[in-house]
């Protein structure tokens, strides 16, 4: 189910704009992968082009090669909608759908598709999918109540059942705690680490005590200054990226002295 | 006035008042002014004007009132609560005087047009093909009971503005999603755009001869140009098409401001789920801005509910009820409204057809205003739901 991403001489632009220069990343499969650097160094950038959500902003593309178990999502005649039921996403601020209860939140993705499924398939999907997100025993009870309704951390957990219920192979993270309370990170963070037996997860983070804590290997991307290219920098097991860093840029930026 | 008489504008130049409610003012001083300058204004009113009225009252009195508040401030408390206290009178004045207009509008009618409901509610369901100026005249001068009614503008009113949304809405919505959605913000999107905001300046009147002319020229090049045929011209789907111009523009601008205001975030957590762009717009987009999608269409009706010049070009208007829209002349209510004060049905007794104008003003500004209030019942049934906890 967890599948392998290697991105390949991967470039991302903004229109004339090179915003991501050269990257090449082998992302194992079952394992959590945290993005750090800097403001601006292309993180989020470089996160959105792994489901081909980057060229959603008007004039943004990539040149290069993104292989999802060996599969290029960037080869010709590919579909970015099928690759984006593959590779979900989880957004900094939670989105539940306004409109929808809680229960549809859930649903979303076979709803919006118009997929027809029966009454007790919904219901084991939506169980699955919150219990797999640990909010199934918090909203139980309320399931045709409002998604808008819940708190900040507990809306963050539906976004994450919602991306879970259409069983992709990579779940993408960008900066998924930043809107969220300790207690609420928490709950988010033990997610993480249980999402990793079943799924490959990326997340991007400023925190990199959060880092530290939940992922099995780290990347840090760095920028030279505004304008310049962000670019990746190191990429290597968390603890050798905090406790022994390789090159002087992620050694400042770890240690606090830099940016 | 008060019990603490402070003058000095300038507090830094004083020693720190004593007490935390030096150079208050009693909450009595605005009552008692106000009474005042009632009392001096009615004065006033009645030395300098021939005879009193109250509308020389009014004014002089809120001239009095503000000045007075003015001056009174400034000696007891300081300049800057002075200043302060008149442009907040000020700013109250121009929200009354702007209702003025408004409470006029709605007592006239109400005054001239609800008597004649009352005494004669067969107005809302006859129309005019059995009234004559004999009829009129036995109701002026022997005081028989007011003949005919204006079922017929209210139906062909309500025919009319029905096939103006059928036709606009669907345009309108699309063109507003193409121009929010798709476009881009190219120059194709820029030019829709800037012809929109045109449309919105056109006179009616043009709308209603572009109306005419359209329909003309389809007609004359597809079923011929005799005399029968163009007189096919004038009917309910012609002035539909008149009043469609007018509210394209409107339709557009509101449900474009509508669903640009939709978060970006929602439209990017649907495509992160998979889902196709078109369906993205009709199950998340659309739903979540439907509730001021439908008060701004609401509210595009009602302003082209009122319209005169372009329907009478368009439809013309008959003294009988006409169910079709698409053949023969209709009469729209406002055009009702116009013809029985210009060309009454009997010249020379015009209190009958002044009479029935007055009822169907009213029923025109009841139904504008029900449309008004369906907008908003509408967006509040729409809303997204806020909490449920």
């Amino acid at each position: 189910m967890a599948k392998r991403i290697d991105a390949v001489d991967l470039n991302v632009y903004y229109g004339k704009f090179l915003a991501v220069e050269d990257v090449n990343i082998k992302i194992e499969p079952r394992s959590v992968t945290a993005f750090i650097g800097p403001s601006g160094c292309g993180k989020t950038t470089f996160l959105r082009t792994i489901n081909r959500m980057h060229e959603v902003l008007p004039g943004a593309y990539a040149e290069g090669e993104i292989l999802l178990d060996g599969e290029n999502i960037y080869g010709p005649g590919v579909d970015p909608v099928n690759v984006r039921a593959e590779v979900g996403m989880v957004f900094q601020r939670p989105n539940p759908f306004p409109t929808m209860s809680i229960r549809e939140n859930v649903l979303a993705g076979y709803r919006l598709n118009g997929t027809r499924m029966s009454k007790s398939d919904a219901d084991a999907i939506v169980e699955k999918s919150l219990r797999g997100a640990n909010l199934w025993n918090e909203v139980k009870d309320r399931l045709d109540k409002p998604g808008s309704g819940l708190s900040g951390g507990q809306q963050q957990r539906l976004c994450i059942a919602r991306t879970v219920a259409v069983e992709p192979s990579v779940i993408l993270m960008d900066e998924p705690c930043s809107a969220l309370d300790p207690i609420s990170t928490l709950a988010v963070e033990d997610l993480i680490n249980e999402l990793k037996e079943n799924y490959t997860v990326v997340i991007v983070t400023h925190n990199m005590q959060q880092a530290a804590r939940v992922a099995d290997r780290t990347a840090f991307f760095n920028i030279q200054g505004t304008g310049k290219p962000g670019k990746l920098i190191e990429y290597d097991d968390t603890i050798n990226i905090f406790q022994n860093p390789q090159n002087e840029q992620t050694q400042n930026y770890v240690s606090g002295r830099f940016g | 006035m008060s019990a603490n008489t402070m003058t000095d504008d300038k507090p830094a130049a004083q020693a720190p008042a004593r007490s935390l409610t030096a150079g208050q003012m009693p909450r009595w001083v605005w009552s008692v002014t106000a009474g005042g300058a009632l009392a001096v204004g009615a004065g006033l009113a009645a030395v300098l004007g021939e005879g009193f009225s109250v509308a020389g009252w009014a004014i002089f009195s809120a001239v009095l009132f503000i000045l007075g508040m003015y001056v009174i401030t400034w000696r007891v408390q300081n300049r800057r609560r002075a200043v302060d206290g008149l442009w907040r009178n000020l700013v109250w004045a121009a929200f009354l005087l702007a209702l003025v207009p408004l409470i006029s509008v709605l007592w006239t009618v109400l005054a001239q047009g609800l008597p004649t409901l009352l005494s004669n509610p067969g107005v809302l369901i006859y129309d005019m093909s059995t009234t004559n100026g004999a009829t009129d005249i036995a109701t002026q001068q022997d005081g028989a009971r007011l003949s005919g009614g204006f079922v017929h503008g209210l139906i062909g009113t309500v025919m009319i503005t029905l096939l103006a949304t059928l036709i606009s809405v669907p345009i309108g919505l699309m063109a507003s999603v193409y121009l929010v959605e798709y476009s881009r913000g190219g120059w194709f999107a820029r030019a829709i755009t800037f012809f929109v905001d045109v449309m919105t300046g056109i006179p009616s009147i043009v709308a209603g001869l572009f109306a005419f002319a359209a329909v003309q020229l389809f007609i004359t090049t597809f079923i011929g140009d005799g005399p029968a045929q163009l007189q096919m011209v004038k009917m309910g789907l012609s002035a539909a098409i008149a009043l469609s111009v007018l509210m394209i523009p409107v339709v557009v601008r509101s449900t474009e401001e509508m669903l640009r205001v939709v978060p970006n975030e929602l439209r990017e957590a649907s495509y992160a789920l998979g889902v196709r762009k078109w369906r993205t717009i009709m199950k998340v987009v659309l739903p979540t801005s439907i509730s001021g999608i439908a008060s701004g269409v609401t509210l595009a009706i009602a302003r082209v509910t009122g319209e005169t010049a372009p329907i009478l070009v368009t439809a013309g208007f008959i003294a009988s009820t006409n169910w079709n829209p698409f053949s023969e002349w209709m009469t729209a209510l406002p055009v009702f409204i116009y013809r029985q004060l210009v060309n009454p049905t009997a010249p020379s007794a015009a209190d009958p057809s002044q009479m029935r104008a007055w009822a169907a003003a009213l029923v025109l500004i009841l139904i504008v205003m029900l449309l008004n209030l369906l907008a908003r019942i509408i967006a509040r049934a729409f809303a997204p739901k806020k909490t449920g906890r």
